[in-house]
């Protein structure tokens, strides 16, 4: 980390470039990783009053539809799969308030820190295994290196539910929105290794875009890009800018992004509490149609249900902030969440829950 | 005898000749010197009494071993309570199978912590759970200790301003578990604090009535104490993260376990509450002993946010520091 000598020249000048703005700055960081590391160091609570950050829509479990979590707990109780997936989806709702965690005890549910362990499993489990593909462009290499190797070896009984996500084409929805308030965007780190900086470029540096920084995960870093942004902010321009060159490669990783569209191709995608975002979504190519579970199962088209009086659309869309939220620590805490923004460590409502708000 | 057999709990012969010729000449004392069914004992005054269960996966780990962490837990429950360790029980809950070459390193390593802290084992029990039913070998400590601190350790003796010390190196134990857990090598240089802390309680007695707090900082870490410490009480506590010190290497194997050292149970390490014109008298204190040598004043007792830890994180910015939440670590102690 910087010394606290530089950290106190980095806060000096986003204080001196916020007071002289004189208008209010809203600035979405898009990856739930970022807004737990901003709770966790307590970064908004350093920033002058006219800089507001906001959480948005990029903590995987909080974006998948309803209807995709249903039709993956209804492949369970109607005992025609073992469902495998991330820890994260066990304890996300689906429309009848259960979900799939109700289910781990029967071992029909695995749970898998990668995605490899699904051709262990396969080993000894003779059912068929459907993997929940869910996730951004971070975590989609890995899982479809898995399902090109599946594809190889021929009859494993093996299926991909395909729930991907991908950034940028998000971030032009954001902004398209009625209403956005969004002045920048902190732009996430980890799914910018993979893509690298220029299909931000597409979107953000063209007309009606908004300045964006790739930002790391250490507290300073975050701070270095908030600067990085209001600097442009001050000069007017909406650029994309890495300010975590460490990791991030402006031409991203070629070999991961191969390996991703070998197997799969653009298509839209239902968002919950964005919508359906035309090409922000990947599905399987056609060759590869015989892994596909959408295709195997017949699944029910997906949907969204919110439950009552739950917020969680609004605080996807940056829209409000959970602290806002009626239900936010009184009906709705990590412990029994109702909406998908306070179960998973990503989720928005779950930061803010757990650090609290403080102002210095 | 080389593995230990259910009829090794049984109460017949084999029972008989497990604690014959392995348990008790390994554990015997002035005390514990024949084998009834209950030790008889002088108690004048006040004493302490408490009891503690262990069932650490593994049961060998980097600085310590299940028996060593059993005599030392209860003893520093009793020590913090004020007392000085007397006397211990042991329960032995052991699976179908245990290397009986084990359950000696075990009952050595029980033995010579309990010298060194100067207890003696006055009676125990052991049973046997059949292969698969139970892990490996788990310990029942039950302690006494005799009252040497007349005040009464309790939060509400905290009043606003008071210096909020932590008597060494936070995380160690637990990481040094996972690490061992998950065989994550660069952490074998990292041990478990596991220690005895009588020795550092005893040395903070004298203070009176300007020790107002102590505290074993165990299960839940520092942040599930310092809630403690506040919760449901009309003051709050700020906390400087830059403040508490963390070993390099406990740093990095947190962060790519994805823990937090503040988060993690010490076997080893007092968090403890002062009179803010005593604290530099106490890290004095502290840092005259091997296990206190990195004491460090880490907050202080505040009117604002009642019932709250704030704590300011390492770039200035401030947030609410909670009670762990969700599962922790499991079979860490």
């Amino acid at each position: 980390m910087l010394s606290s000598h530089s950290i106190d020249g980095i806060k000096k000048e986003i204080r001196s470039i916020a007071s002289r703005l004189k208008k209010d700055i809203v600035i979405m960081e898009v990856c739930g990783t970022h807004t737990v590391s901003v709770r966790r160091a307590g970064i908004h609570s350093l920033l002058p009053p006219n800089i507001h950050l906001i959480a948005g829509p990029g903590c995987p479990v909080c974006v998948t539809p309803t209807g995709y979590i249903d039709n993956a707990i209804n492949l369970v109780r109607e005992d025609r799969a073992v469902v495998v997936t991330f820890g994260d989806m066990l304890k996300v709702p689906g429309s009848e308030g259960i979900s799939l965690s109700r289910y781990t005890g029967s071992g029909s549910v695995r749970i898998v820190y990668s995605p490899l362990e699904i051709l262990k499993i396969r080993e000894t489990v003779t059912k068929p295994l459907v993997f929940l593909g869910i996730g951004f462009e971070t975590t989609i290499p890995t899982i479809a290196a898995t399902f090109l190797r599946a594809a190889e070896e021929k009859n494993k009984d093996i299926y991909l539910y395909t729930g991907f996500k991908t950034v940028p084409v998000a971030l032009e929805a954001l902004l398209g929105m009625p209403n956005s308030m969004i002045d920048a965007f902190l732009l996430p780190g980890h799914v910018s290794v993979i893509i690298g900086e220029n299909p931000y470029r597409d979107v953000l540096e063209k007309e009606g875009g908004v300045p964006g920084v790739i930002a790391g995960f250490e507290p300073d870093d975050i701070l270095i890009a908030l600067l990085f942004i209001l600097r442009q902010i001050r000069e007017g321009t909406h650029k994309v800018e890495n300010a975590y060159k460490r990791a991030v490669r402006a031409e991203g990783n070629s070999r991961a992004r191969d390996v991703i569209y070998r197997l799969l191709e653009p298509a839209d995608e239902l968002w919950r509490g964005l919508g359906i975002i035309p090409g922000s979504g990947l599905k399987l190519r056609p060759q590869f149609s015989r892994l596909d579970a959408k295709y195997v199962f017949g699944f029910k088209e997906e949907y969204n249900y919110e439950p009552s009086g739950c917020l969680c659309a609004e605080v996807l869309q940056g829209k409000l902030s959970p602290l806002k939220c009626p239900l936010f620590g009184k009906t709705c805490t990590p412990e029994e969440p109702v909406g998908p923004c306070m179960v998973s460590s990503e989720g928005a409502c779950a930061a803010y829950y757990r650090y609290g708000d403080i102002k210095v | 005898m080389k593995y230990i057999k259910l009829e090794h709990g049984s109460g017949g012969a084999l029972s008989r000749q497990l604690t014959e010729e392995i348990i008790y000449p390994i554990l015997k004392n002035n005390i514990y010197t024949e084998l009834s069914d209950a030790a008889v004992i002088e108690a004048n005054g006040k004493i302490a009494f408490t009891t503690d269960t262990y069932v650490v996966d593994p049961v060998f780990f980097p600085g310590g071993d299940i028996g060593k962490l059993a005599v030392c837990g209860t003893c520093n429950d009793l020590s913090v309570s004020g007392s000085k360790p007397q006397y211990l029980s042991l329960g032995l809950i052991i699976e179908e199978g245990f290397p009986i070459e084990q359950l000696i390193r075990i009952l050595n390593s029980i033995r010579s912590t309990a010298d060194s802290a100067g207890v003696n084992i006055i009676t125990g029990d052991t049973k046997v759970v059949p292969s698969g039913k139970g892990g490996n070998i788990y310990i029942n400590t039950s302690g006494i200790g005799i009252k040497e601190y007349s005040e009464i350790i309790s939060a509400s003796r905290i009043g606003v301003n008071d210096a909020v010390i932590i008597s060494g190196p936070i995380g160690s134990h637990g990481i040094a578990i996972m690490a061992s857990r998950e065989s994550i090598n660069i952490g074998s240089k990292i041990r478990s604090d596991v220690a005895l802390l009588y020795p550092l309680c005893r040395s903070l007695f004298d203070l009176g009535s300007r020790l107002r707090f102590l505290r074993d900082t165990t299960r839940g870490g520092l942040a599930a104490i310092l809630n403690e410490i506040c919760s449901g009480n009309n003051f709050g506590l700020n906390i400087r993260e830059s403040t508490i010190p963390v070993n390099e290497d406990v740093r990095a194997v947190s962060d790519i376990l994805g823990l937090n050292p503040i988060e993690i149970a010490n076997e080893g390490v007092l968090t403890l509450v002062t009179d803010p014109g005593s604290a530099q008298e106490v890290l004095d204190i502290l840092h005259r002993h091997e296990t206190g040598k990195e004491a460090a004043v880490i907050g202080n007792v505040t009117e604002a946010y009642p019932g709250r830890v704030i704590l300011e994180t390492l770039v200035g910015g401030k947030r609410i520091l909670d009670y762990p939440r969700g599962l922790l670590l499991p079979r860490i102690c």
